[in-house]
């Protein structure tokens, strides 16, 4: 996965209790549709709550919500640390 | 006595079901939707000498069809046409609950929204302006807490004022960018000339602009079951058949 020059790392290298940014998302069609519904927005602040022993899948608080994905997904949404630019 | 239907749609979580309950009580039927596997509840309440009856919409975050509980959703809304059709919104999370509520707005103007889980946005200091949102989006908006009843009398009130047409709802219209809104003006009239006015043309010219092949191939088979009414002019872009 291609870092954005703004510091910005996959979401599955977030680590626990991290409180992340969406910057992008490098999925399209049905997929990103749906990531978008569920609240997977570009500026949405995503919490790391949860990873699995093997690290996949993953969960995430979205606003209000409990939602996890797999690495498959989550590799391709672009985050940012909260609080550096 | 007129007999209404009213659709009741909203995300998973959203106490869509606890509002169900609350309006029909016990008298409900449930079964599955035919041909697919996703639940179909259905119920009846009658208020101030009218009798409805409740369809229980499968909770959805999106009415895109990326699922068989989107596509009975949507296909409700748009081939079934009910009196009326209340979103159930979760007032903590409003902002991803909107999503839907737009969806539907695009689909039909005789909405009622209710903003469920009060109480809960309450406790957490959460405040909304119901009059604000109801004069943004065009549509009658209703604050509620379903498990508590709260809401319910103002929801049958606003329900009635609806069908029987007392108030006349105009959902704020999605803008799109001018490229988009070009293509939208320029499909409109073909779909006119090809189902007429009685389903909504802006969003099937936005569903063919999204190249939703799942619609279009529903739209022909709708179509050759003899259910759609198609006028005989032919589409411009068709060469086989």
């Amino acid at each position: 996965m291609v870092a954005d020059s703004k510091g910005a790392f996959p979401l599955c290298d977030a680590q626990i209790g991290d409180s992340v940014r969406i910057t992008q998302l490098c999925i399209e069609g049905a997929m990103r549709l749906r990531l978008l519904d569920l609240g997977f927005i570009p500026g949405a602040i995503i919490k790391v709550l949860q990873k699995s022993p093997l690290g996949d899948p993953m969960a995430f608080r979205v606003s209000q919500t409990t939602i996890a994905l797999r690495k498959e997904e989550s590799s391709q949404i672009l985050v940012e640390k909260l609080g550096d630019e | 006595m007129r007999h209404y239907r009213i659709a009741l749609a909203g995300n998973p979580n959203t106490g869509k079901s606890t509002l169900f309950n609350e309006l029909t009580g016990l008298r409900q039927h449930t079964g599955n939707w035919p041909g697919k596997t996703v639940l179909h509840a259905e119920g009846s309440f009658s208020y101030q000498g009218n009798s409805y009856t409740l369809i229980d919409l499968p909770g959805t975050y999106s009415l895109f069809s990326n699922s068989a509980d989107e596509e009975v959703a949507r296909d409700y809304i748009i081939f079934e046409k009910p009196d009326a059709t209340i979103v159930v919104l979760d007032a903590t999370s409003l902002e991803r609950n909107m999503n839907l509520a737009l969806q539907v707005l695009e689909m039909t103007e005789q909405v009622i929204i209710c903003i469920n889980l009060m109480d809960e946005a309450r406790k957490i200091g959460i405040q909304i302006d119901e009059k604000k949102i109801a004069s943004r989006l065009g549509v009658p908006v209703i604050k509620m807490a379903a498990r508590n009843g709260e809401g319910i009398d103002l929801l049958l009130k606003t329900l009635h004022q609806l069908v029987t047409g007392k108030i006349s709802p105009q959902p704020l219209t999605i803008q799109y960018s001018k490229e988009i809104e070009e293509k939208i003006d320029e499909l409109i009239p073909h779909i006119q000339n090809l189902i007429g006015n009685s389903y909504p043309t802006r969003w099937i010219a936005l569903r063919l602009l999204d190249g939703d092949e799942s619609f279009v191939q529903l739209l022909k088979e709708k179509y050759s079951k003899g259910k759609l009414q198609f006028n005989p002019i032919r589409f411009p872009s068709k060469h086989a058949n």
